[in-house]
C-alpha cells in the first residue's frame, strides 16, 4: 500500500493506493481516485512559469501548461520558455508554445496584457 | 455638490472586485472601487502558480486568470474604478479623503463603504533574527513580485524561513527558475501552509523541512553569506549544539501575514485583538454603521474562493445599507473563541439579521486529529460537528440554522474536543 497526499484541491485528502489493483482510499471526490492512479503509474503535474513581453505595459507574462505533464519533464518545459518572447497585445487562453517539448500540453497566456 | 456614491469599496483585489459585483447585483446604482495599484487584481496578479477558483468556479485558475474573471464581470457593470488612487482618511461621517494623480486631492461621500485593504507580510523586523543587515533577505511575496511580476531572480542558493503558503510556492518557483533551495524551516512543530503545497512543492523537489526549527543567525558582508539554523524546544527556545550552517546568498521570510487596518484604526472602528482585523457582525458590517469590511483585512484567508464569498456577503449588505439601512436587532449574541480555537468570524451575530442560517468561520491553534467542534450556549451544548482532521494552517467553517440560535442564550462558545 502506498501512502500519498492528493494534491487536486486544497482539502489534501490522505490516499491509500494499493500498488497490485490501484485500489484507491482515503479519497472524498472522483478527482482523487484518478490522482492516485497516476501519481503510482505515471505521476504529473501542471506548470506555471512567465516568459518574456515586448511592447507591453510590464515585461513578464504569466503562462501555464494547457493540460498536465509528466513530473519527470517539470525541467525541461520550463528551460523551453526561457528564450520565447511574446508580442504585446496577448488575451488570456493565446497559446504561447504549441505542444511543448512533445508532451501534448501547449503552453498558453494566464493575463491579458 | 459632489456626488454622494451608494457604495464606495477601499482596495480592488479579488475582495474589493467581488464586494462590487455583489452590491451591483443587490441593486446599488453609484459604486466606486479606489485602488492604489495601476490595475486590479491586487496580489492576484503575482500568485501565477494554480489552483485557484476550484470552489467558486469549479476548476483550476491560476491567480492572474482568477482576477481577470472578476476584472471582466466588474467591467460588465457600471461600477466605476479609479486606479492610482491613495485613500488617506475615512471619517465617520463617511467622507473618504483620497490622492489621485489625474483628479488630486478629492473628499468623496458614501452612504456605504466596504473596506477590502487586505493583508502585509511580517517583515524581519517582526520576528527580530540577529545578525547582520546585508541585502539578500526578502519576505516571500516580494520575491514573488520581483520573479513574477518584474522579471528578476533574486539569489542562486536560498533558505525560507517559515513554511506558509507564499513561501512554498516560492520554493518551488525559484528552484524551477534555475535556484538551489536548501532548506524550508519552521519554528512550529507544524506547517503553516495546506498539505498540498508541502508535497508539490517541497517533496516534488526534495527540498528538507525543517519542523521545530528557527534561524538564529544571518551573516555576510553587503550580501547574505550564510545563516545558522537551530533546533528549538516547546517554549522555542534555540538549543544550544543544534547548529547547522547553510552557505546561501538569499533568506525568504514566510512568516505571517497581517490584516492591513491603519485606515480602519483611524476611523476609530473597533478592532478584534484575536484577528488584528475589525470585529464584524454576522453581515459583515463593523462597528461604525454603514462600514462594512472582507477578505484579508478582517482575517487572513487560505482560499481566494472563501475571501470572494466574504466580499459578496459584504457587498451586498453594503448595497442593502445604501438602500434601506440596516434593521434595528433587539438580539445580540457574542461569539467567543474556546478550546484550541484561535479567533472566530463574525464575533457578534445580532438575530434579526441572518437568513436560515448563520455561517461561522474560525481556525484551531494546533492540530488536531479526531474531534467534536462543540457549539456551547453557558453550559448547553447546542451544536456538534465531527472532524477528522484540523490545522491552524485550514480555516474552518460551521453553518448555524437558525432555529438553533433562536434557542441559545446570549453568548455562544466555539471550542474543540479531541476524541
Amino acid at each position: 500500500m502506498a501512502n500519498i497526499i492528493c494534491i487536486t484541491c486544497p482539502k489534501g485528502c490522505h490516499l491509500t493506493v494499493d500498488e497490485e489493483t490501484l485500489e484507491v482510499r482515503g479519497n472524498s471526490c472522483e478527482r482523487g481516485v484518478e490522482y492516485g492512479r497516476n501519481e503510482l503509474t505515471h505521476p504529473v503535474r501542471m506548470i506555471t512559469s512567465t516568459v518574456k513581453l515586448s511592447g507591453g505595459r510590464l515585461r513578464r507574462l504569466p503562462v501555464k501548461t494547457s493540460q498536465p505533464i509528466p513530473k519527470g519533464m517539470m525541467e525541461e518545459v520550463v528551460r523551453a520558455l526561457d528564450d520565447v518572447t511574446v508580442t504585446s497585445p496577448v488575451r488570456v487562453g493565446d497559446v504561447v508554445i504549441e505542444n511543448v517539448c512533445g508532451t501534448g500540453a501547449d503552453i498558453i497566456a494566464t493575463r491579458e496584457l | 455638490m459632489h456626488t454622494i456614491y451608494d457604495v464606495i469599496v477601499v482596495g480592488g483585489g479579488p475582495a474589493g472586485l467581488a464586494a462590487a459585483e455583489a452590491a451591483y447585483n443587490e441593486g446599488a446604482k453609484k459604486i466606486l472601487i479606489l485602488e492604489r495599484d495601476t490595475t486590479l487584481g491586487g496580489i492576484l496578479n503575482q500568485c501565477i502558480h494554480n489552483g485557484f477558483g476550484l470552489h467558486y468556479f469549479k476548476e483550476e485558475l491560476t491567480g492572474p486568470e482568477y482576477a481577470g474573471r472578476f476584472i471582466d464581470l466588474v467591467a460588465k457593470t457600471e461600477v466605476e474604478v479609479w486606479t492610482d488612487t491613495m485613500v488617506l482618511d475615512i471619517t465617520p461621517e463617511k467622507e473618504i479623503h483620497v490622492v489621485n494623480g489625474d483628479k488630486g486631492y478629492q473628499v468623496l461621500s458614501a452612504k456605504s463603504i466596504v473596506l477590502c485593504m487586505g493583508c502585509r507580510e511580517r517583515t524581519r523586523g517582526a520576528i527580530s533574527i540577529p545578525g547582520a543587515r546585508p541585502a539578500g533577505v526578502f519576505t516571500a511575496g516580494a520575491a514573488q513580485r520581483y520573479v513574477n511580476i518584474e522579471g528578476y531572480q533574486v539569489g542562486r542558493r536560498v533558505v525560507i524561513l517559515g513554511s506558509g503558503d507564499i513561501g512554498l510556492i516560492m520554493a518551488r518557483r525559484m528552484t524551477l527558475e534555475g535556484a538551489k533551495v536548501l532548506a524550508c524551516v519552521e519554528v512550529m512543530p507544524y506547517s503553516g501552509g495546506l498539505t498540498r503545497n508541502i508535497v508539490q512543492c517541497l517533496n516534488d523537489f526534495d527540498i528538507p523541512l525543517y519542523l521545530s526549527h528557527t534561524v538564529t543567525k544571518i551573516e555576510g558582508d553587503g550580501r547574505v553569506e550564510r545563516v545558522t539554523v537551530q533546533e528549538v524546544d516547546a517554549n522555542r527556545n534555540p538549543i544550544p549544539g543544534t547548529e547547522m550552517i547553510f552557505d546561501c546568498d538569499t533568506l525568504l521570510l514566510s512568516v505571517g501575514l497581517i490584516p492591513e487596518n491603519e485606515l480602519t484604526r483611524a476611523a476609530g472602528i473597533e478592532i478584534d485583538r484575536r484577528t488584528n482585523g475589525p470585529k464584524v457582525y454576522e453581515n459583515m458590517e463593523t462597528s461604525m454603521e454603514g462600514v462594512f469590511a472582507a477578505g484579508n483585512v478582517v482575517h487572513v484567508h487560505d482560499l481566494v474562493d472563501y475571501v470572494t464569498a466574504e466580499a459578496q456577503k459584504a457587498g451586498a449588505s453594503a448595497a442593502r445599507h445604501a438602500l434601506q439601512g440596516t434593521p434595528e436587532a433587539d438580539k445580540h449574541i457574542t461569539v467567543k473563541n474556546g478550546n484550541a480555537v484561535t479567533y472566530t468570524v463574525p464575533s457578534t451575530i445580532r438575530m434579526e439579521n441572518i437568513g436560515k442560517n448563520a455561517e461561522i468561520l474560525f481556525r484551531v491553534n494546533r492540530v488536531c486529529g479526531q474531534s467534536e467542534i462543540r457549539v456551547m450556549s453557558g453550559d448547553t451544548r447546542i451544536a456538534g460537528f465531527k472532524r477528522d482532521h484540523m490545522a491552524p494552517g485550514e480555516m474552518e467553517k460551521i453553518t448555524l440554522p437558525r432555529v438553533l440560535l433562536d434557542r441559545a442564550g446570549e453568548e455562544l462558545t466555539i471550542s474543540v474536543e479531541e476524541a
